[in-house]
């Protein structure tokens, strides 16, 4: 098992001499030089950072193997103690609120929040969190803005749709703390329509979906759009739960989903229906589940919300490293969590599964994990808020975006962890590729309907 | 010794528990694999993964067989008060949640609806006042009211409390003040002659002659108050029976959901008896 702090500690972004105790001081200013300060959002030390970035994992490995003894024990001691590590680089002060109650709804997409509990995340930044099994999205939005949830587990399209009072809510500004998944999603059908793996005759079917404000949603229109089809006329779509999706699936109440795992791959194994496409071959790197609070929240508690963003980055870095997996599908499994079969679980999280067609397949990029929440998505979700009369208003879409998706913050966070940044030089705003379509956030498209 | 009617209702009785395991037996036979084009015989990595060793050639059936749901009840209920954490605890711990919530929902109800019927029975002109407003309120289902009372009470918990209390509140409250309006008349006029103060009228005389009616409308109460809480933690939950139901559900655990089927009738005939002996000691005969 990698763990973070012992493969990326040589990459550690330091301000000044370090004053974390003489176990890390040997990693810090002398063995590699001083790279850039604190203020890196004014984006001087960009070429310095994805050139770290792209260092292939296995030569931090072998620099690993490499290490002596003292360095090892040196990660070690960063495990144990990720206050003192990051002491230098983060206003790390007192937690003001440490009980907190965080929501989730049991899905994979909930990876993250489940592994900061289970592997000590939160604990080490201090935190003393209870998890909430929550029953459904609308249960969720409601704790959360009567406070009987301090954060939660999110759509991602939700801090939108909240923040701007769609779907007859008063409007309730909410950030995106950390984003927890990427792809992860599928479309499945029913065993019978093994034949209909065209779009086209899909006509008059009935598909469910989890929620309104919804990637699933967004995603499964975009798709029946794409090939020519009406998701308001020529399909109806239904609003399910995801165990319903499975047993109204099996029953013949429905014809598909575009649904979370572990239920796609559970509709597999309870021989109701197949994979017909994953999230992950329609949009590569869509995101899915968000992590988020109000933004009353956020400003009353700033360095609760800095510490539940720390712990949550740390998860889903952990979640992101395949040789994790199979212990995330562990824990996940468990009662409490999701109470899953632990099979399905571990077959969605590695990409290695049944199709429910007989075929064994392999798709390692099936889910991914990364705290990034790149305003660009948000604007692809605001322009298909507008495309399906979600928003009746013209909003300035990228002025929004960051204002829910505030990346930078992430961004920062993440380094004070010495977490390598992720690919993509430093931009906020790269241009997407959805389902084979260029979206360029400063230039959405104008979509008309039908 | 039975007698011959006992006999016969007990021999039926027993008869249908046995038909009904019968039934259920057989529909839930082990069947080969309902889709042609599911599982490939050969392929021993997809068996795996779907959850079946490469040796069985029958799958299971989606509903437990009797025999599966009795094992996994005896798994459940051998740890009844497990707790590990707020998202799993024990069917004894979810059980007890739902009971003490009935309690408080119920016992507010009962203090609102007694005393509020006693008025009603008492005086026609408030009766008839206030008539509508009770029959348009009653027949609303308790689920109705989850939307609004989560909206304006902005906590789970007091919401749950809230349905119990509005749907057990209306029963208690009719029952009570036609309990109350039939006192016989001759009872009233003697108490008056008498002078005796209001207390005593109560206590000694309005409430035991009450006593059977108002106790029937309790009963009625606790059983809708018992139908809705399930309802109500299945939206609400983080505990209780019906997040257990909930939660099981999720996992598709048929077996488990079924339990809490039989466990929920089972408290709700408890409860229901447990007012019925109460209901026995305040009996009279005219």
């Amino acid at each position: 098992m990698t763990l973070f702090p012992f493969s990326r500690r040589p990459y550690a972004f330091r301000a000044a001499p370090c004053d974390h105790g003489p176990a890390l001081a040997c990693q810090c200013g002398s063995t590699y030089p001083v790279i850039f300060t604190t203020g890196h959002e004014n984006g001087l030390p960009t070429g310095a950072m994805s050139a770290q970035a792209s260092v292939p994992a296995i030569s931090r490995r072998h620099f690993l193997g490499a290490a002596t003894g003292s360095a090892a024990l040196a990660g070690l001691a960063g495990l144990f103690a990720p206050h003192a590590a990051m002491a230098d680089t983060a206003p790390s002060g007192v937690v003001e609120k440490p009980d907190l109650n965080i929501g989730f709804v049991p899905i994979s997409c909930s990876a993250p929040l489940i592994m900061a509990t289970a592997k000590g995340f939160f604990q080490s930044e201090g935190l003393n969190v209870q998890l909430r099994k929550t029953a459904g999205w609308a249960l969720i939005r409601d704790k959360l803005l009567d406070g009987s949830l301090d954060a939660s587990h999110l759509l991602s399209p939700m801090p939108l749709a909240l923040s701007l009072g769609l779907g007859g809510n008063a409007a309730q500004p909410i950030r995106v703390a950390t984003m927890q998944n990427i792809n992860g999603q599928a479309i499945t059908l029913a065993l019978k329509h093994w034949h209909k793996r065209d779009p086209r005759d899909w006509k008059g079917m009935t598909f469910a979906i989890p929620f309104q404000f919804s990637m699933h949603n967004l995603l499964l229109r975009n798709y029946l759009a794409l090939h020519g089809l009406d998701p308001d006329k020529d399909v109806s779509l239904r609003v399910t739960a995801p165990p319903d999706m499975v047993a109204n699936l099996k029953a013949g109440n429905i014809d598909g989903f575009l649904g979370p795992e572990p239920f796609n791959q559970r509709a597999v194994y309870e021989e109701a229906g197949f994979l017909h496409v994953l999230s992950a071959d329609l949009w590569d790197g869509h995101p899915c589940c968000a992590f988020g609070t109000t933004a009353s929240f956020a400003e009353k508690y700033p360095n609760t919300y800095r510490a539940l963003q720390r712990a949550m980055i740390r998860a889903a870095y952990f979640m992101q490293e395949p040789s994790n997996r199979l212990e995330a599908a562990h824990i996940m499994a468990q009662a409490a969590y999701l109470n899953q079969p632990e099979i399905v679980i571990e077959q969605s999280l590695t990409g290695h599964y049944a199709d429910g067609l007989g075929v064994v397949r392999d798709n390692p990029r099936r889910s991914g994990f990364s705290p990034y929440p790149y305003p660009s998505m948000a604007v692809w979700i605001l322009s298909q808020f507008s495309r399906w009369g979600y928003l009746k208003e013209n909003i300035p879409l990228q002025e929004t975006a960051q204002r829910i998706f505030m990346i930078d913050e992430v961004r920062k966070q993440a380094a004070a962890l010495a977490l390598p940044a992720p690919e993509d030089g430093q931009n906020n705003w790269p241009v997407l590729t959805v389902m084979g379509q260029r979206f360029d956030a400063f230039h959405p498209p104008s979509y008309s309907k039908g | 010794m039975l007698s011959q009617e006992n006999r016969l209702s007990f021999f039926l009785s027993f008869a249908s528990l046995l038909g009904v395991l019968l039934i259920w037996q057989f529909s839930t036979l082990p069947q080969a694999s309902r889709s042609p084009y599911g599982i490939p015989d050969g392929n021993a990595e997809y068996q795996r993964l779907m959850g079946r060793s490469a040796v069985a050639s029958t799958v299971r059936s989606d509903f437990p067989t009797p025999g599966a749901f009795v094992r996994n009840a005896i798994e459940v209920l051998h740890a009844p008060f497990h707790n590990n954490g707020p998202n799993d605890r024990g069917i004894g711990w979810q059980l007890g949640a739902s009971l003490l919530r009935v309690m408080i929902g119920y016992g507010l109800a009962t203090l609102v609806a007694v005393p509020l019927g006693f008025v009603f029975g008492l005086q026609p002109v408030i009766q008839k006042a206030l008539n509508p407003f009770v029959q348009i309120l009653r027949p609303i289902s308790p689920l109705a009211w989850m939307p609004i009372a989560l909206y304006t009470i902005r906590d789970a918990e007091l919401c749950a409390i809230f349905v119990i209390f509005i749907c057990s509140l209306w029963p208690i409250l009719l029952n009570t003040a036609f309990g109350v309006a039939s006192i016989r008349r001759e009872w009233l006029n003697v108490i008056r002659t008498l002078e005796v103060r209001w207390p005593q009228r109560i206590f000694f005389v309005l409430l035991p002659a009450a006593a059977p009616t108002i106790l029937t409308g309790m009963r009625i109460g606790l059983g809708v108050a018992w139908l809705a809480i399930v309802a109500a933690e299945m939206l609400v939950g983080s505990s209780g029976i019906g997040y257990f139901v909930w939660n099981q559900w999720n996992n598709l655990s048929l077996s488990n959901v079924i339990l809490a089927v039989l466990l929920i009738g089972l408290a709700g005939m408890a409860l229901d008896a447990a007012l019925a002996f109460v209901q026995r000691s305040v009996r009279y005969a005219e």
